[in-house]
């Protein structure tokens, strides 16, 4: 069995760089996140988690290199390996005029459900994430702490194999928080491997079982949570962070 | 094709729930086309059906003013209000400032002392060149000008056929006058009056008629103008809802989103076309029908439909799917929903000013007739025109329809290359 069968993600020898140089640039990158992870992927503003994830999940081409998920390439020309992955993008990436179930059966039928999918899996999500009650409510009335909610339920409406998370959790209070890393917590016992961006490092540390730092392009940590806080001496993730990072402004 | 059925079922569902949008693509075009075609009916009626009121003051004590008087009453395109010949000009521009009429006339009081010495003077010259002795001809007598007093708010072109009408009315009591001279120098007795009218009035009829392609007659009127042009404005104001939408989409992230999942993006711009097609052929149902069935209910004529209905519904398919893809373009191309609105209705303006939906493009200088064919309104409303004023057939508009699709397919490329450098494709 070849090693790449057992990775969510395989990433060899990636290099990109912006059109006129502006912004992260990455030389030469090599990255492995086996299936079933909780893979945290940390590092200050403008380190390139975003573009990391872009290029993950195929919104932006790599220069050279490749990059496989499950084994197959992302490739803009290969839809098939979108079926693969789900995306919660940090902004409310769906249509605030409409309500939870209808933005759930236009992205159902766009990940490529069948109506009859779409309905089971909207009534189970709104369920899940306690949406029931304001289903067909517009989303525009909503707190922020539902919006998020439905944003997730939109990234995971195919029952995706990896689930790229951006800042799932920004700017919802400590209940929505915790509902959210607790579906996050079943979605992943049930065999999705999760891939997480957060500047939360408490809650990263409650989610992550495996984490890289990145800074300036380049992978300067990678490893177990908990080894890689005994090996630099650190107690929490936000020690190892400003350790491995420095204290200095970013942007 | 669930993925485009759902993805239309989204798209409606969106527009329904844009009340501003929708108030934009129906509302305003409807009292556009109400307004404007009720004022220029209004301005045809004026010119051609009312009298407009002009104050006369007759400073002259001659029978020559009392006949001019009289010829523009049977003109029956004025309707005379005699002011005291004491008024003084300034008495009547004050008058004119009160708004007691548009119009003024000032007939000096020498006119018919005048005319008379003019066409005894005319008539001396005529006999003389006959061979017979007439009075001695002096060179040249000069009549003091019949003073016009106008509101400025009446137009230039508006003006200018009142202006004909006096000239026709003075030409006419003038030539009558050096007849009855001429005839009295010969004869030595008045010119009798049967044959006065002969001379004056048999005078050639002008028919009317408008060329058409069909050969039939069809009377253009206002509505016949208006209806076709503000359904072209209405089709392209919807960039107002459509033109909004896709920037919104972009600002939210949401066409990010849709370009992760595993549907070609296409899908999204086919339903937007095919939906906002459909509001657009909305539209000119809704304006047509008012102009059919609406306008003769509030006094103003009704509107034909051209006898190709399959023609007028191809003009009507082309001209929408032109004022979507222009839509779409912009909102591809601006970076928030306020200029998307405002550089968009701006442009539909300009563009509606230069294609000739606001002042005919034969009109024009040639600069800006030629500026004309790269507006796409100016396609639309030449091949509307065409079925609605001229009786044209499908075959007749293919010479408009063909730069129209030309522009269209160019605006679609334009939105493609758009899509493409802003990476959402």
């Amino acid at each position: 069995m070849a090693i790449t069968d057992s990775l969510a993600v395989d990433i060899q020898n990636l290099s990109f760089s912006y059109a006129e140089d502006a912004g992260v640039h990455y030389t030469g990158l090599n990255l492995q996140i086996p299936k079933g992870e909780r893979f945290g992927l940390f590092g200050p503003n403008g380190a390139g988690k975003t573009t990391l994830m872009s290029l993950m999940t195929g919104l932006i081409n790599a220069d050279s290199g490749s990059i496989k998920l499950l084994g197959e390439p992302v490739d803009k020309k290969n839809k098939a390996v979108n079926k693969l992955f789900g995306f919660v993008p940090q902004d409310f990436s769906f249509y605030q005029e409409l309500s939870p179930a209808e933005n759930l059966e236009f992205f159902g039928a766009w990940a490529g459900l069948t109506k009859k999918q779409t309905n089971h899996r909207t009534t189970e999500l709104l369920e899940v994430l306690g949406l029931q009650d304001v289903r067909n409510q517009q989303v525009q009335k909503f707190s922020g702490g539902m919006k998020r909610r439905v944003n997730l339920a939109i990234g995971v409406i195919h029952n995706p194999a990896i689930l790229f998370l951006d800042e799932p959790t920004v700017g919802v209070d400590v209940q929505t928080r915790h509902a959210i890393i607790g579906y996050l917590h079943q979605l992943n016992e049930q065999g999705t491997t999760l891939v997480y961006t957060s500047h939360q490092l408490s809650e990263a540390e409650d989610l992550c079982n495996d984490v890289a730092m990145i800074d300036d392009g380049k992978i300067i940590a990678q490893g177990g949570l908990n080894s890689l806080m005994e090996k630099y001496k650190e107690p929490t993730l936000e020690g190892l962070f400003l350790k491995l990072t420095g204290k200095q402004y970013r942007d | 094709m669930y993925k485009l059925k759902a993805t239309i079922i989204k798209d409606i569902r969106i527009l329904l729930r844009d009340k501003v949008g929708i108030a934009l693509a129906f509302i305003m075009p409807i009292i556009l086309v109400i307004i404007v075609t009720s004022i220029q009916n209004s301005t045809f009626q004026l010119v051609n059906k009312n009298r407009i009121t002009m104050m006369v003051c007759n400073r002259d004590t001659g029978k020559l003013s009392t006949q001019l008087m009289s010829t523009l009453d049977k003109m029956g395109m004025f309707k005379i209000n005699n002011i005291d010949k004491a008024e003084t000009d300034d008495a009547i521009k004050q008058r004119m400032r009160g708004k007691d009429a548009l119009l003024a006339i000032v007939i000096p009081a020498d006119y018919t002392q005048k005319i008379t010495a003019k066409a005894k003077n005319v008539s001396g010259k005529a006999l003389n060149s006959f061979g017979l002795s007439g009075d001695t001809a002096k060179s040249k007598i000069s009549v003091n000008p019949l003073a016009m007093y106008y509101q400025p708010i009446i137009q230039e072109s508006y003006r200018m056929s009142i202006n004909g009408a006096l000239r026709s009315a003075l030409q006419i009591v003038e030539s009558r006058e050096t007849l009855r001279q001429l005839y009295f120098a010969i004869n030595e007795k008045p010119l009798p009056e049967a044959l006065e009218k002969d001379l004056l009035n048999n005078q050639t009829k002008i028919n009317e008629l408008p060329v058409s392609i069909s050969g039939g007659i069809i009377m253009p009127n206002a509505t016949q103008h208006n209806v076709p042009a503000w359904t072209i404005f209405a089709m392209f104001f919807i960039i107002i809802s459509l033109g909004g939408s896709v920037v919104r989409e972009k600002i939210s992230g949401s066409f990010i989103r849709l370009k992760t999942l595993p549907t070609n993006f296409m899908v999204a711009l086919v339903s937007k076309q095919i939906t906002y097609l459909g509001v657009t052929l909305l539209q000119a149902l809704v304006i047509f029908s008012m102009g059919i069935w609406l306008f003769p209910h509030i006094g103003l004529p009704a509107l034909n439909l051209p006898s190709d209905y399959f023609g007028l519904l191809m003009v009507t398919l082309v001209c929408g799917w032109c004022a979507v893809s222009y839509a779409i373009c912009m909102g591809v191309y601006c970076q928030t929903q306020e200029q998307a609105n405002g550089f968009g209705a701006v442009s539909i303006v300009i563009m509606a000013a230069v294609g000739g939906l606001m002042v005919p493009s034969f009109a024009m200088p040639d600069a800006f007739k030629t500026v004309a064919a790269i507006s796409p309104l100016h396609w639309c409303i030449e091949a509307y025109y065409t079925l609605f004023l001229e009786g044209g057939k499908l075959k007749d508009v293919i010479p408009n329809l063909l730069p129209l699709l030309g522009i269209t397919l160019l605006i679609q490329l334009a939105a493609y290359i758009g899509l493409k450098k802003k990476n959402l494709i």
